[in-house]
């Protein structure tokens, strides 16, 4: 007879934001190329923990399951990443599945996100165009500028470089890497920079930019390999320029 | 004056698009999405997006889009509101160029383009493979900076669950559930703009997302909107097997130059690298001269399921062919192709630039949709409008690969102010609705959540959803045959009595997943039924749709769409005759030149 191969999985519950968190444990078939969210979807299929206790599906977000969405990040063995690519042979078990502990927790493994939406508000993450009719086409971009801004464009808004920043706490309000990457961004694009100066100064003051304390987690944790710490850099050379000349200025 | 009221359901890229339209008129909309709208399904769109820009000088025109597009879906699309389609998509693509999209350039700053199925002309701008998540950002942008200056209600983390009709058989609104409170809440609304995509789910695994249930149609369906070519459902040749989902692995790939191949040896046991050229069976290109691996995907599909099925060539015996793109400049493929490459490597482990992927068709593309008018995005209750995916206007029996992207912008564009438009004319407005209509709404929804919420059965949900999707891939994707589409609908229809005895293992009414999946579930049975009832009843084979024991496309006969239409509690089919005025129907081939 084969042996049917077990997959250990412990998992955070907490029923909602002011009820009391507690693990469970699981344990499911081996199957080829398991990742985290197939282990979430055989729970669902049978709720009963470890030791054959009946017990709900477990709430996550999770939408595409090839990391473009963004939606499924949780800590998984501790570590702040994607479920649909954390795959269970790459992992130690027990796997431990937890929630971003940054975010506002909603349910089990879900949790509010919202703040990063609101930062791109802040920030003016677009270009201002006059109108949808038609207006021909955009300035010319040249190749070198698309190679440089199209890898900051593939931000899924994911929020682990918010998870692994230590500047990311209950003191203050840091927008994190994310957000400090897609100022840069748009002040690249040629029309974009006609608005520079109000994006940066939305990213100086409360929150902003000077919180960053150089502790370069966020570019380690991105799962798109966004050069994070170099859009930080560029962002706060532009920052400091801007101020200067503010005071230079008057 | 009365200021009218909008709702967008869905914001992928048609529902973005019509709330753009809808705030820059100056009417209030609120948009209500599942998902945070960024996350939207079509962030997964890879290749690109189709205009006939011809900045290649080759002679390329919108009347050969539009003919290709026509010839591509085998003559089932109605055929004006296409050339329009056609015609509108140069500007759609400066429009994104403006928003700040980052397409590939040539070294002269201007948009670069590739090829891609079914045609023989660069006509597909692109922003690497991530094509859809970068238009998808672009317009998100900008409902951002709407939403920033007051314009757009955001509802995200919120699911349709119905329409509000009147009496007189006009929408006034819709009733949504909030997925973290399981609140039942109804909304006004003058016009409703469903923009809700595809139904992958209900083939269990697809390309598609999570999300894409087709949920929201079905509810429609059963309320009185018609549902038109359930049956043409496009499963995509390349996609990389998963158990959790099928991903995609673009066109693109091949619009670049990837080559598709078997060992011409069922028993090889060498690797595909060290399998000599001669001994490489490119049955594509051999079977495919002109358009070699760029045959519109229904073509592809079917070739590699004969390579599989009848032929018996697939890889090591298994159900897998491979894609090869080992001959091209590592730099191209890092430049052009870098996202999908990404996702083979992470889910598989495997350098697809050093080894060819292994690759097998998938569920990926509803053609079929919510029954729209040819005018503006209409569906036959007065006040519903539909865009994008869950419609069906643009793309016939088959959709030609980076049109999808178009149809989704353009359907979207046109929904908007054609719904603004409606809700000015107004006589009354859904303010003047008697609130007993909205209360009778919420209570049949809040019924619906109750029994299902109590109710002590013995059968999972999950479970349920499985087997119909196993069914539904079996017999109701690539070949299909009338007495197992009869089985299937037998099936269905069993599950359908088991779905009464579903247990959702969770009572609270806190971000209830399963609750909000067995309302989904239970959508998806009904609309399942609608696709193999069509699929039975059409006996031809055209575009995506094939029966081997109806092998040819029948004009005589099945030149028409089928309308699907709800009456007395069952799924009832109707056809009506197709808007061929533009361009004469003609034999699709792509063998030889058109």
């Amino acid at each position: 007879m084969a042996e049917t191969k077990q997959v250990i999985v412990k998992v955070k519950r907490q029923a909602g934001p002011k009820e009391a968190a507690r693990w469970e444990e699981f344990s499911l078939k081996w199957r080829p190329s398991m990742n985290v969210i197939i282990c979430l979807r055989d729970i669902a299929e049978n709720p009963v923990t470890h030791d054959g206790k009946k017990t709900t599906p477990i709430t996550y977000d999770s939408n595409c399951l090839e990391e473009i969405c963004g939606s499924c990040a949780m800590l998984i063995n501790g570590k702040a990443r994607m479920a649909c690519s954390a795959l269970v042979d790459q992992l130690e078990q027990p796997i431990r599945i937890e929630p971003m502990s940054k975010f506002p927790l909603v349910r089990d493994l879900a949790v509010d996100r919202q703040f990063m939406f609101e930062s791109l508000k802040r920030v003016k993450a677009w270009i201002p165009i006059d109108g949808t009719y038609n207006l021909g086409e955009g300035p010319r971009v040249s190749p070198e500028v698309q190679e440089k801004g199209y890898p900051l464009s593939n931000c899924i808004t994911c929020g682990n470089c918010l998870e692994v920043c230590p500047q990311v706490n209950e003191h203050n309000q840091f927008v994190g890497a994310a957000i400090i990457s897609q100022v840069r961004l748009f002040n690249m694009h040629p029309t974009g920079a006609m608005n520079k100066s109000e994006r940066i100064a939305a990213i100086i003051g409360p929150g902003g930019i000077q919180e960053c304390a150089n502790a370069q987690n966020c570019v380690h944790a991105c799962p798109k390999g966004i050069p994070l710490t170099e859009s930080i850099a560029e962002v706060n050379r532009d920052a400091w320029k801007q101020a200067l000349l503010s005071w230079l200025v008057g | 004056m009365r200021q009218p009221k909008i709702i967008v359901v869905g914001g992928g890229l048609a529902g973005l698009m019509a709330t753009i339209r809808v705030a820059e008129a100056g009417i209030p909309v609120d948009l209500l999405s599942i998902v945070p709208v960024k996350r939207s399904h079509s962030v997964c769109a890879q290749g690109g997006i189709n205009a006939a820009k011809n900045q290649k000088g080759e002679g390329d025109t919108v009347d050969k889009h539009f003919d290709d597009t026509i010839y591509g879906g085998d003559f089932l699309a109605n055929q004006p509101l296409v050339k329009r389609m056609c015609e509108a998509a140069p500007g759609i693509i400066d429009l994104l160029d403006r928003m700040g999209v980052m397409f590939n350039r040539t070294p002269e700053g201007l948009l670069d383009y590739r090829r891609f199925g079914g045609t023989l002309y660069h006509r597909t701008a692109f922003a690497g493979a991530t094509t859809g998540q970068q238009l998808l950002y672009a317009l998100d942008e900008q409902v951002r900076r709407h939403e920033a200056e007051g314009k757009v209600k955001k509802f995200e983390g919120a699911t349709f669950l119905s329409a509000v009709i009147d009496g007189g058989g006009v929408c006034r609104g819709i009733c949504a559930m909030d997925l973290r409170t399981m609140e039942i809440k109804t909304f006004a609304a003058d016009a409703v703009i469903f923009a809700t995509g595809g139904n992958g789910a209900i083939f269990g695994r697809s390309t598609n997302s999570v999300v894409c249930t087709g949920s929201a149609q079905a509810a429609l369906f059963q309320q009185g909107v018609d549902y038109a070519n359930g049956e043409f459902i496009q499963v995509h040749p390349t996609a990389i097997p998963g158990e959790d989902k099928l991903r995609l692995m673009s066109e693109s790939a091949r619009g670049e130059g990837g080559r598709v191949w078997v060992p011409r040896n069922p028993a090889e046991k060498r690797a595909p690298r060290s399998i000599p050229e001669a001994e490489r069976f490119y049955f594509l290109e051999e079977w495919y001269p002109k358009y070699g691996n760029l045959v519109p995907r229904d073509i592809a599909t079917r070739a590699i399921h004969r390579i599989v099925y009848q032929e018996k060539l697939g890889i090591d015996g298994r159900s897998a062919v491979y894609l090869d793109v080992t001959h091209i400049p590592r730099e191209t493929l890092d430049r052009k192709l870098e996202g999908i490459l990404e996702i083979y490597e992470k889910f598989l482990g495997v350098d697809p630039r050093v080894e060819p992927m292994k690759v097998f068709p998938a569920m990926h593309y509803t053609m079929g949709g919510i029954w729209v008018n040819g005018e503006d995005q209409a569906s036959n209750v007065p006040g519903i409008y539909a865009a994008g995916e869950c419609e069906y206007q643009y793309h016939g029996a088959n959709r030609l690969g980076a049109n999808s992207l178009v149809s989704c912008i353009f359907g979207g564009g046109i929904a908007g102010p054609a719904a603004v438009k409606y809700a000015k004319n107004l006589e009354n407005s859904a303010e003047s609705t008697p609130a007993a209509v909205f209360d009778g709404e919420r209570k049949r929804q809040e019924e619906k959540n109750h029994k299902l919420i109590n109710q002590d059965g013995s059968e999972n949900p999950i479970t349920i959803w499985r087997e119909l999707g196993q069914v539904m891939t079996e017999h109701v994707t690539v070949t299909r045959i009338n007495k197992d589409l009869e089985m299937t609908d037998g099936k269905i229809r069993a599950l359908q009595e088991r779905y009464k005895k579903i247990n959702l293992s969770d009572r609270t009414k806190w971000s209830n997943q399963t609750l909000n999946f067995g309302r989904e579930l239970e959508n998806m049975i009904v609309l399942a039924r609608v696709i193999t009832l069509g699929a039975l009843a059409r006996n031809e084979s055209r575009g995506a749709h094939y029966k081997p024991d109806f092998p040819e496309r029948d004009d005589a006969n099945w030149l028409k769409t089928t309308r699907a239409k709800w009456v007395n509690n069952d799924i009832q089919l109707t056809y009506e005759p197709v808007d061929i005025s533009l361009i004469k129907p003609r034999p699709r081939r792509y063998d030889a030149a058109k």
